[in-house]
């Protein structure tokens, strides 16, 4: 049994890793061009997930070193999340009072 | 609260993955970035409470100093700044994403000494930190050449013979140092440094010398590059949020990339690593004939009696902000019954899909606006062809001039209308910089400049017939 367990957190992050790269990929080959840039964007702000860990990064900080670079994480963090989400939405904005679609 | 969190974080991935599948499809676009945004505002709120954080009250206070100044500058940046300018912020806040990778490496690599990692997770902590350093650098030059900064402006002052070699070098450096730190365990604050400035130097060093046409897939490729990054430094941290979504965009960005990259019929390493001086051989085919100018009125008139016109914008109406002038123009097009269609090469303007964003902005419908692969038979039957601030995509020695630099590129046909008219600022070349002979054909005629007033110009032409 010790064995499996061991095999499983091993292969866990593999899955992991093959899962949610074909997943990217799935999601972005369907899109039409005419959503090349907002999607681009999309996926900018969602990589802003980074933020997540700069706070991690910043809360385990001890020297006053390790405090300034845990703070510049957060702060470009929270500009990559932040930015990123209003920088799209002003794209995806644009498509909103559109009668039909291209196909 | 570490299961608390755990279903939190998968919440969020679950949002992400369902907000990105939503902004895939036009109609859902909008309401895919909001459904992310819940995602990311749940996952940050409950972050505060991480079991990891194992900090004073002090280290509160400045998460939330830093939060509010980057959230408060990213939020004036994007909410003021013109829809033009928009490729050049996604690569500013791409590089932001990029540079909080390469910190929280930076931080856990300096930490090692109190806290000993394993060696697997230290060279992750490594690579993340040299792909963020590369993103934060190459995106912030990208930035800077979309935004044409004077110190930018000249592609050519940064490429010096040899210059791939030296690159290679500084990378090579990089990934040396970057493995004998994670190797030693060492947490020495000068050889850290040493290499957090190797990786950021050949991040400007990799983007400085391309061009302002091929930005778009480098941003592109350093998009990818963040999420790489993100994804490698939540595995140092065991973050599956972080992982999850960094790794969707690592693949999706990358998909994008070769996408563009395929559409201007290069390959990724051509745009990184030649530049368009060193393509072709032999000289370029000469260009004959003269370039006809023509009057606004003169071509709304033409225009105007067309049973067909297809139109073709360029990054030239994005700089004009002409969207909305050549809308108000089609419209009264249509109204005495002249067929319009937009025609979208996959790299006009800055990004793919740019020229489309700029179109919707002006409320031009979707069923008016074709893909190159949709359209390009149609220009034989067009009476006229207005090509607007384009021209490397327009360009026919695309097709037949095996010493240009665009040779192979996938092109509109323009050439094919029975009238072509260009709507152009000056007498200069694309960024590709070289002559287009569509420019000189008998059928075409330049309307010479700012696409806005041409299109002013326009209006008041059809407006005259009555």
């Amino acid at each position: 049994m010790e064995i499996m367990k061991q095999v499983v957190e091993f292969f866990s992050p593999i899955y992991i890793l093959m899962l949610a790269g074909f997943l990217g990929y799935e999601i972005i080959s369907k899109v039409p061009v005419i959503l090349h840039t907002p999607l681009m964007s999309g996926t900018n702000f969602v990589h802003g997930i980074v933020l997540v860990g700069a706070m991690v990064a910043l809360g385990q900080a001890v020297t006053p070193l390790e405090q300034a670079i845990g703070f510049l994480a957060v702060l470009l963090g929270a500009g990559n999340a932040v930015g990123g989400y209003f920088v799209t939405e002003r794209m995806l904005e644009m498509f909103k009072s559109s009668k039909g679609q291209e196909k | 609260m570490g299961y608390a969190i755990e279903t939190i974080y998968f919440l969020t991935a679950v949002l992400f993955i369902v907000g990105l599948q939503r902004m895939s499809h036009p109609t859902t676009a909008r309401s895919g970035i909001v459904w992310a945004g819940y995602g990311m505002v749940l996952a940050t709120v409950v972050s505060f409470v991480h079991p990891q954080i194992q900090a004073g009250p002090g280290n509160y206070a400045l998460m939330v100093i830093a939060i509010a100044i980057g959230g408060a500058i990213a939020w004036w940046g994007a909410k003021k700044v013109a829809m033009t300018a928009m490729p050049q912020m996604i690569a500013i806040y791409n590089g932001m994403g990029g540079g909080a990778a390469a910190a929280i490496a930076a931080v856990e690599l300096l930490k090692v000494h109190a806290h000993p990692l394993p060696i697997s997770t230290l060279i992750m902590a490594v690579a993340g930190a040299l792909i963020g350093a590369v993103a934060f650098s190459g995106s912030v030059v990208a930035f800077g050449k979309l935004q044409e900064l004077k110190f930018f402006k000249d592609d050519a002052k940064f490429r010096f013979t040899g210059q791939q070699k030296v690159n290679a070098a500084v990378f090579t450096a990089a990934v040396v140092l970057g493995l004998i730190i994670a190797m030693t365990h060492s947490s020495s604050g000068a050889l850290i440094t040493v290499f957090f400035l190797l990786a950021l130097a050949f991040g400007a060093m990799m983007a400085l010398p391309i061009g302002g046409a091929d930005m778009p897939v480098v941003i592109s490729l350093f998009n990818a590059f963040t999420g790489l990054a993100v994804a490698l430094e939540g595995f140092v941290l065991g973050n599956s949020a972080m992982i999850i979504a960094g790794i969707i965009v690592g693949s999706s960005g990358t998909l994008l990339t070769l996408m563009m990259a395929k559409a201007m019929n290069r390959s990724v390493s051509n745009v990184l690593f030649s530049n368009w001086a060193a393509l072709g051989s032999g000289e370029a085919q000469a260009v004959t004939g003269s370039l006809k100018p023509m009057e606004p009125p003169d071509a709304a008139i033409q225009m105007a009696y067309a049973s067909k016109v297809i139109i073709v914008p360029g990054y030239g109406m994005a700089v004009a902000q002409a969207q909305h002038k050549i809308w108000e123009m089609c419209k009264l097009l249509i109204e005495r019954d002249v067929t319009v269609k937009f025609a979208i090469h996959p790299v006009a303007g800055r990004m793919p899909g740019h020229m489309n964003v700029l179109l919707a902005e002006a409320g031009v419908p979707y069923d008016l606006i074709f893909d190159m692969d949709e359209i390009n038979e149609e220009f034989s039957t067009a009476d006229v062809a207005l090509v607007i601030g384009a021209n490397d995509v327009v360009n026919p020695a695309a097709r037949t001039d095996k010493a240009s630099p665009i040779y192979g590129m996938p092109i509109l046909n323009v050439d094919h209308a029975k009238n072509v008219q260009v709507i152009k600022r000056g007498k200069g070349v694309g960024f590709a910089g070289i002559e287009n002979a569509l420019f000189f054909a008998d059928n075409t005629r330049m309307v010479y400049g700012d696409a806005q007033k041409v299109a002013a110009g326009m209006i008041q032409g059809i407006k005259d017939l009555g």
